[in-house]
């Protein structure tokens, strides 16, 4: 192997024989200054304040141009001392860091504005009582002029909630279940089993309208065009569930080690019970997560309850008769169809308190999905 | 001599316990049952919705026949969704790489769980907080558009309200966003550790192990995540069906008009009743078509990848 | 041309390695002569393989490790300020335990990946000489040659290894670092690849790291041995010397007990 000498220069960067060969156009890493990078944030934040304060544009203009200004400054100032390679890293870095940021800003706006709005009535004992029932145009009307208390509130639709969502949970944790066992334990990869799963991941997408439009249409072949009750919200939401309920149980399922099902079965144990009593409790904590995430999904559901449901003002606890509310819906419609249309802010401030409870609820759900898994796996050895 | 007794091989191994039998058949039912589900669902809506095709095209709102009638809710819906999915796919790819490589466990589990707190939110309440705070925020930002691009078609004319297509499209970018994100951070942090530190060996810069060794990696994962948001984008109602002011077509994004099938749908099924419901359910066929159709597709390009994708 | 000998020369001084605040290598001074090959032995968890990747920096992948003393190739520290960890890998290249070919690239694009990394523009004359000649330096130029566009993984696992080898020299480092080459794959490939650090050494400092004593006395010119006093304390090196007196006539008794099996 000859390659051409080469003189050994000194320097803090190593000469490498690789940048002088033939055909290769080297592109160098050198030292870069210390906190360079923190330099140009400086003088982005720097370039910021003045934008907003000295000239007057607005803090959010500021705030997207100091930030285009960093990106653009730290690809330069490295780009000129430490070589293009050392800019390219150093500029994904922002923009990396720029994206967290940006994804951040709805999510705050978003709470602080369910929280603001609705927070105080969510609260209020007489919201959380009363239903619908009886409240018109004139009680809003008093509220807004006369300074009357806010008459109406949620029960109903927060009953409705819990009797949809239970129905829809009793429908779908035994199927998705037995469903994941027949995959995982009994299927394996035969035919029906290939196929289920693909029947799965396709009713994973299916858009929760087109749900609620099914469940109206079965209703409708079943007990008359038009039926539109709470079991049929309900099996509007398990079509929803099901999958995910599937989905995740199977995974659970297959983590369970095999050496626990053959360890039974050598026992004598027979294979029902092997499943009943060895592999459920195993995939136990990760089954009850799973499941808790699956109801959350569904608990803040609208579209297939408008088509499967209607919407009742009205207390109806029997979900075989009649529409019922259910607080998604409830927020929706005292939202975009106010009582009174002339004096609207009772409406939008009971739908508001009804989006707190909704949020509420959803965030409790996932923090106990969490606390699930966590707390009640099986204890592994380190 | 021996005298043995022959019996007939049974056809099972063990004694068949009523247990087994029960639980096993209790499995399979439910396995078949998801089977029946789906088929039901073609079934079922397929045959509510026939009226729409046996009756004259004048019966059909707009008395131009379902073709015409659906179309602009078709563009709306598929303009609106790829928007979302553009916007949203660079920014959960960034956050994904940020958890993955860039951020320390603690701060990484931190925005997982912000991740998925925007997951959570129910549709509703996104869009409570679209048509009430974002599109009055993005007003200004129309202006520009308009007094700056308004010789393009999309930007023509900016809405008072901001109550836009465009508008909606933005809502949907943040509700999709968590998908995406889970699932290409999900990718990315599984990227096998030799190859990164075989990377790293060579020379490479952070960014530039990320490049070489993750990124590849993780692509057909990415994709998969991005069409399923495609998907969730596509069928989202109740955000859209809020933030628009309903309209007819057009290509103005930041004005007022266009709707999407499942907002059309949603808006007006309460009280629709006869031919009018036929139509609706005819709509939600055509958006479970499409919508099956990129879940598909989506599969066909993971599974199609997956040979070359290192996963092996 | 013959390089100088001076070049390539690795002085390492009281090097200490951190992780966090637990000590786990203390005081390691020796000096690695050019152009030979240098094995690493010792128990599991004594610190060798930390040892080594110190050499190249890659230690720092995980927060929080870091080190005390000096580690100088050809006078220069590579701890010194302002030196680029990038920059030092370029010098010291790395073959890992197991083969780690890039999946989605194919072989010549696997030989050439850390060249194209490092240089803003390869011509493609350029190209297919670096190829062809880091790969014949890996002895795997006449089982390749024809599939040069299949992916880096559809080979065995020792030419994926050979693969490895020839992606780091492709680079043209002076030091080529290998951490349980042969440890992942069966005793033919181990062999071939045994044969290669034979050859690679008229032109790099090689450094090997290894759990098999006999493939060291095979290999080597030169041996240490690292050992732990007890678990917890530091990883230190206790002997280094010619492979020769290493095997047959150690000056540690520690050194002694582990060559014979005593413990280890």
């Amino acid at each position: 192997m000859s390659t051409p000498t080469q003189e050994r220069t000194t320097g803090p960067r190593m000469d490498h024989e690789l940048d002088h060969l033939r055909g290769v156009v080297p592109s160098p890493v050198r030292p870069a200054p210390p906190h360079l990078s923190l330099m140009v944030l400086g003088g982005a934040v720097l370039a910021t304040l003045l934008l907003h304060l000295a000239l007057g544009r607005s803090l959010v203009l500021s705030v997207v141009i100091g930030y285009l200004l960093y990106v653009v400054g730290v690809n330069v100032a490295y780009r000129l001392t430490a070589g293009a390679r050392v800019a390219t890293d150093h500029t994904m870095r922002a923009l990396i860091y720029g994206a967290f940021v940006l994804a951040i800003i709805p999510l705050i706006s978003l709470l602080w504005t369910v929280v603001e709005n609705g927070g105080a009535t969510a609260l209020n004992p007489d919201f959380l009582q009363q239903t619908m029932n009886g409240v018109t145009g004139v009680h809003d009307k008093a509220y807004v002029e006369d300074g009357a208390p806010m008459v109406g509130g949620a029960y109903h639709a927060i009953i409705g909630t819990l009797i949809i969502t239970g129905i829809a949970a009793l429908i779908s944790i035994p199927v998705g279940l037995f469903t994941a066992i027949y995959l995982v334990e009994y299927g394996g990869l035969n035919r029906l089993s290939r196929a289920i799963r693909f029947l799965v991941d396709v009713m994973t997408g299916i858009p929760s309208i087109v749900a609620g439009l099914f469940a109206f249409a079965l209703f409708g072949v079943l007990f008359g065009v038009g039926t539109k009750n709470g079991v049929a919200g309900a099996v509007a939401l398990s079509v929803l569930m099901i999958p995910t309920v599937v989905r995740n149980s199977e995974e659970m399922l297959r983590i369970v080690p095999n050496e626990l099902r053959e360890a039974a079965l050598a026992l004598g144990v027979p294979k029902w019970r092997t499943i009943a009593k060895v592999v459920l409790p195993t995939a136990a904590s990760g089954l009850a997560s799973g499941i808790t995430l699956a109801i959350a999904r569904v608990i803040g559901e609208t579209a297939p309850l408008l088509v499967a449901v209607g919407f009742t003002r009205v207390l109806n606890v029997n979900p075989a008769d009649g529409p019922m509310n259910n607080l998604a819906l409830y927020a929706y419609y005292m939202f975009t169809r106010p009582l009174n249309p002339g004096y609207r802010d009772p409406s939008i401030e009971r739908a508001w308190a009804a989006a707190v409870l909704l949020v509420i609820c959803v965030i409790a759900l996932n923090l106990l999905a969490r606390l699930i898994a966590k707390f009640f796996a099986p204890k592994t050895g380190s | 001599m021996s005298e043995t007794i022959t019996r007939a091989p049974r056809r099972s191994g063990p004694a068949r316990r009523v247990g087994d039998v029960v639980f096993s058949g209790t499995s399979r039912a439910s396995a078949l049952l998801i089977l029946v589900i789906l088929a039901g669902v073609a079934i079922f809506l397929t045959v509510e919705a026939l009226p729409v095709f046996t009756s004259g095209s004048a019966d059909i709102t707009g008395g131009e026949g379902f073709f015409s009638y659906v179309w602009p809710l078709v563009a709306g819906t598929v303009i609106a969704s790829i928007i979302a999915m553009v916007v949203a796919t660079p920014i959960a790819v960034g956050i994904a790489l940020f958890v993955s490589h860039y951020a320390s466990r603690r701060i990484g589990q931190t925005i997982g769980f912000v991740v998925d707190l925007l997951a959570a939110v129910p549709s509703v309440v996104f869009g409570m907080w679209g048509m009430q705070v974002f599109a009055p925020k993005l007003v200004p930002f129309f202006g520009w558009l308009e007094d700056n691009l308004g010789f393009l078609p999309f930007f023509a004319d900016g809405s008072a309200t901001g109550r836009t297509l465009l508008t909606a499209a933005l809502v949907l970018a943040v509700m999709i966003l968590p998908i995406i994100t889970s699932v290409s951070r999900e990718v990315f942090v599984q990227t096998p550790r030799l190859h990164e530190e075989a990377a790293l060996a060579l020379g490479a810069t952070k960014w530039e192990m990320i490049r070489t060794a993750v990124i590849p990696f993780g692509t057909p994962g990415v994709i998969g995540g991005t069409m399923l948001g495609l998907g969730r984008a596509l069928g989202e109602t109740m955000a859209v069906a809020i933030i628009l002011s309903p309209g007819p077509f057009t290509w103005n994004l930041i004005g007022t008009g266009n709707k999407t099938i499942p907002s059309e749908i949603a808006l007006n099924f309460p009280e629709a009743a006869g031919l009018r419901l036929s139509e609706l359910i005819a709509a939600g066929l055509v958006l479970f078509a499409l919508t099956l159709a990129v879940n598909l597709i989506a599969r066909w390009i993971v599974d199609r990848r997956s040979e070359f994708s290192g996963a092996n | 041309m013959e390089k100088s000998d001076m070049s390539k020369r690795i002085d390492i001084n009281d090097l200490n390695i951190f992780y966090g605040a637990f000590h786990a290598v203390k005081d390691v001074t020796m000096a690695i002569e050019p152009k030979t090959v240098t094995a690493f032995i010792g128990p599991s968890g004594c610190g060798k393989s930390t040892f080594l990747r110190t050499l190249n920096r890659m230690h720092e992948v995980i927060p929080g490790a870091r080190v005390e003393g000096e580690v100088s190739i050809d006078g220069r520290n590579l701890y010194g300020r302002g030196v680029d960890p990038v920059d030092v890998r370029r010098e010291v290249g790395m073959v890992f335990q197991r083969p780690n070919p890039f999946p989605t690239m194919s072989i010549k694009e696997n030989v050439l990946a850390g060249v194209r990394l490092n240089s803003k523009r390869l011509s493609s004359g350029a190209a297919d000489e670096l190829a062809e000649r880091s790969l014949r330096g890996a002895n795997l130029w006449n089982e390749v040659k024809d599939r040069l566009d299949k992916p880096g993984s559809s080979l065995s696992g020792g030419q994926q290894q050979r693969l490895c080898i020839a992606r780091a020299i492709a680079v043209q480092p002076q030091v080529l670092l290998m951490d349980e080459p042969c440890s992942a794959l069966d005793p033919i490939s181990t062999l071939a690849i045994e044969d290669l650090i034979n050859e690679l050494k008229s032109d790099y400092t090689v450094v090997i790291v290894t759990h098999n004593m006999q493939q060291a006395a095979r290999v080597s010119d030169r041996t240490g041995f690292f050992n732990l006093e007890a678990t917890g304390q530091p990883g230190q090196l206790v002997e280094f010397d010619d492979t020769q007196r290493i095997f047959n006539n150690p000056a540690q008794q520690a050194t002694e007990d582990y060559i014979s099996g005593r413990f280890g």
